[in-house]
C-alpha cells in the first residue's frame, strides 16, 4: 500500500480546450492531495492534446502525463482501459479520479476492476478520514433516497465525481509543473470495438443544464400535446424545457429532457415542475435549484418536500391562469 | 442468438418517497409494507432490449438473477415477457456483496451456462446505483462492454449500439460476444400479455447456489466497505398558494413570485 502515493485525475478535453470537469477535479484533488501531503497529478488522453498539460498545471496539477495517439481521438472503453492502465500501474496513484460523465461512468468501472480495486461512481463528496487516511466516498444511494458512505480497501482507491460538485482553483498561469509523455502502445489488430459516429441532438433553444430556468412536466402532463404549456412557459421566461423520466420513457419528449439521477442534472434559480410527483430519482436532479415551484394536484406529492412554492391543483386550472399573469407582469 | 440477461428483484424505487426508510442497524432499506418488489426497471429494459433481437432475429433468452427472498412472481416477468430460461442464485452466502463480488458470481453463472453471443444487463441497480456490475462481468470474462445503450441492433454478426452521451449519442460497433448495459431511453419495455404470463409458468427454471456454480462465498473478498447509509435532512418549507378557484391561485402564484422577485 506504501508504494501508491499521490492523487491522479483524469483530465477530459473537449473541442481543443480541457473540459470543465478537469479543472473541478484538480480543485477537489488538490484538497485531497494536500490532506495527504502527496502530489497532485493529471493523465491527459487524446489526439493532439499535448498542449492542453500547460493548462492542467495552470489549474493545480504538479505533473501532467500525457498519452498522445490517434488511436485515442475518439473515446472507446478498450483504447482507454489499456491506456490508463498502464498509467496506472507506471503512477501507482494513492486516488484516481475522473469525472462521472459519459467517459468516467463508462471507464472507471472497467478500469477499477482492471486494476482489482474498486471505485464509486457520481460521488456528491469525498474527504480523507483523518483517523485511517482513507478516501471516503459520499454519494446518493436509493435513487437519492439516501446517501452512502463508502471506503476502498484495495490501491488506487477510485471515485468519479459529479459535475459541479467540486470546485475549480482559480488559474494560475505562474504554476510549474512538469510535463511527463507516456506511449499510448496500442495495436490497432486487437480492437474488437470499432467508434462509428457521434450524433449530436438538436438543442432548440438554451441548453438544458445551462438554463437560469427551467420549466419541467412529468406524469401529470397527460399527453405529448400538453407540453406546448411547458414550451410556452419556458419561453416567457427566458428558460429551457425539462422533463421527469415518464414523459421520457413515454415518448412524449426527446429523452434528452430527463431531468434526474441518471438524466441532466440542474441548478438553476427557478424551476417549476408541473405534473409531478417528486421521486427521489428526480428531485436528485433538481434539488440544488434556488427556487422550486410545483403544481401537483395531490397535496401529498413528494415534490411539495422540496419546492418552496407551491400550489395544489390541477394543472389543467392552475397554469394557464398563471401563464397569463406572467405574461402580463413581464408587460 | 445466444443471449442473457441478468436482472435483479429489488425494492419498488416507484413506492412513494414518505415511505422510505432506513435501518441503521443493516444500513439498508425497509420493505415498506404493502408494496412488493419489482425487477429493477433498467433491468427490465434490458430484457427489452434482448427481446427486440430475438424478434428481428430469433435466438435464445436465458435471465439469471442472483438474491435472496427472490419471489417468483416477480422474477418470472422477464419470462412472460418473452424470455425463454430462468436461472435463480439463491445461497444466503452469497448476499452484501460489493460490486466485484456480485460480478464474479454473475460472471460464474455465465460460465455455467456457457452460451453467449450478446449478454444484457440494466446501466444501474435502482437499489444502490452503483452502475459497475455490467463492466465487471465483461471485464471478468474478457469481453467488450458497451454502456448505457438506447438502441441495440446486431447487422452482418456484429453489434451496434447507440450509447447515450451529453449532447446526443454515439454509434459504437462491436465484435460478439458482447456486454451491453441499458438506459431507459431505449423506452418503455413490452408489457407481459396474458399468454405470456401463462407461457413463464411452463419455461424452465433452474436454482442454483454458491457450489453449483463453483463459486466458494468465502473466497470473495470485497473491495468497497460500506461505512453508514444516511437520510440527509431536508428541512421543507413550501408556501402553499391559494385562491377561490385554482385559476385564482395560479394568477396569485405568479403575482407571489413578482413579489419575490424570482421572475
Amino acid at each position: 500500500m506504501a508504494e501508491y502515493k499521490g492523487v491522479l485525475i483524469l483530465g477530459e478535453t473537449s473541442d481543443g480546450k480541457l473540459a470543465p470537469i478537469t479543472a473541478e477535479l484538480l480543485g477537489g484533488g488538490r484538497k485531497l492531495a494536500d490532506a495527504l501531503g502527496e502530489e497532485l497529478a493529471a493523465a491527459l488522453l487524446g489526439s493532439g492534446i499535448g498542449n492542453l498539460a500547460r493548462d492542467a498545471i495552470a489549474f493545480g496539477a504538479d505533473k501532467v502525463y500525457v498519452v498522445d495517439d490517434p488511436l485515442l481521438e475518439h473515446y472507446l472503453t478498450e483504447t482507454y482501459v489499456t491506456v490508463m492502465e498502464k498509467v496506472a500501474r507506471q503512477v501507482k496513484p494513492n486516488i484516481l479520479l475522473m469525472g462521472q460523465t459519459a467517459i468516467g461512468r463508462d471507464l472507471a468501472p472497467r478500469l477499477a476492476f482492471r486494476l482489482d480495486t474498486s471505485v464509486s461512481l457520481d460521488c456528491l463528496a469525498l474527504s480523507i478520514d483523518p483517523g485511517t487516511k482513507l478516501m471516503v466516498q459520499t454519494k446518493a444511494v436509493y435513487g437519492g433516497n439516501a446517501q452512502a458512505n463508502y471506503i476502498c480497501e484495495a490501491r488506487p482507491q477510485m471515485a468519479t465525481v459529479r459535475a459541479k460538485a467540486m470546485d475549480p482553483l482559480p488559474r494560475d498561469d505562474s504554476r510549474r509543473g512538469e510535463v511527463v509523455k507516456i506511449e499510448a502502445g496500442l495495436d490497432p489488430a486487437q480492437m474488437k470495438t470499432k467508434f462509428i459516429q457521434m450524433v449530436k441532438e438538436e438543442v432548440v433553444g438554451i441548453k438544458l443544464t445551462d438554463a437560469p430556468v427551467v420549466v419541467s412536466g412529468g406524469r401529470g402532463m397527460g399527453e405529448a400535446a400538453n407540453f406546448k404549456y411547458i414550451e410556452e412557459l419556458a419561453k416567457i421566461l427566458g428558460g429551457a424545457v425539462g422533463a421527469s423520466r415518464p414523459p421520457c420513457d413515454m415518448g412524449w419528449v426527446p429523452a434528452s429532457l430527463q431531468i434526474g439521477l441518471t438524466g441532466a442534472i440542474v441548478s438553476p434559480t427557478l424551476y417549476i415542475a408541473v405534473g409531478i410527483s417528486g421521486a427521489a430519482q428526480h428531485i436528485s436532479g433538481m434539488s440544488g435549484s434556488k427556487n422550486i415551484v410545483a403544481i401537483n394536484k395531490d397535496p401529498d406529492a413528494n415534490i411539495f418536500k422540496v419546492a418552496h412554492y407551491g400550489v395544489v391543483g390541477d394543472w389543467k386550472k392552475v397554469l394557464p391562469a398563471f401563464i397569463e399573469k406572467v405574461k402580463e407582469l413581464k408587460g | 442468438m445466444e443471449m442473457i440477461v441478468c436482472v435483479k428483484q429489488i425494492l419498488d424505487p416507484e413506492a412513494p418517497p414518505a415511505t422510505f426508510k432506513l435501518d441503521p442497524a443493516t444500513n439498508k432499506a425497509v420493505p415498506p409494507p404493502g408494496i412488493p418488489p419489482v425487477i429493477s426497471p433498467f433491468d427490465e429494459q434490458a430484457t427489452e432490449a434482448a427481446l427486440r433481437i430475438k424478434d428481428a432475429h430469433g435466438g435464445t433468452i436465458r435471465v439469471i438473477s442472483m438474491g435472496t427472498g427472490l419471489l417468483r412472481d416477480v422474477v418470472k416477468k422477464p419470462l412472460s415477457m418473452g424470455a425463454d430460461e430462468l436461472y435463480l442464485i439463491e445461497d444466503a452466502a452469497l448476499t452484501d456483496l460489493d460490486a466485484y463480488g456480485t460480478a464474479y458470481a454473475l460472471a460464474a453463472a455465465i460460465k455455467k451456462i456457457g452460451k453467449y453471443d450478446l449478454i444484457f444487463c440494466g446501466r444501474q441497480a435502482a437499489d444502490w446505483d452503483r452502475g459497475q456490475v455490467g463492466s465487471g462481468i465483461a471485464e471478468i470474462l474478457g469481453m467488450p462492454c458497451i454502456t448505457v445503450a438506447k438502441k441495440v441492433e446486431v447487422i452482418d454478426g456484429k453489434v451496434r449500439v447507440e450509447r447515450v452521451v451529453a449532447d446526443g449519442y454515439e454509434i459504437i460497433e462491436s465484435t460478439t460476444p458482447c456486454l451491453i448495459t441499458v438506459s431507459n431511453e431505449l423506452g418503455e419495455p413490452r408489457y407481459p400479455t396474458m399468454r405470456g404470463i401463462m407461457a413463464a409458468g411452463r419455461k424452465p427454471l433452474t436454482v442454483w447456489t454458491a457450489k453449483d456454480i463453483g463459486v466458494d462465498p468465502a473466497q470473495i473478498k470485497a473491495r468497497t466497505r460500506l461505512l453508514k447509509a444516511f437520510v440527509p435532512q431536508i428541512v421543507s418549507k413550501c408556501e402553499i398558494i391559494e385562491g377561490e378557484t385554482l385559476e385564482e391561485a395560479g394568477a396569485k402564484l405568479a403575482l407571489r413570485l413578482r413579489e419575490a422577485k424570482i421572475i
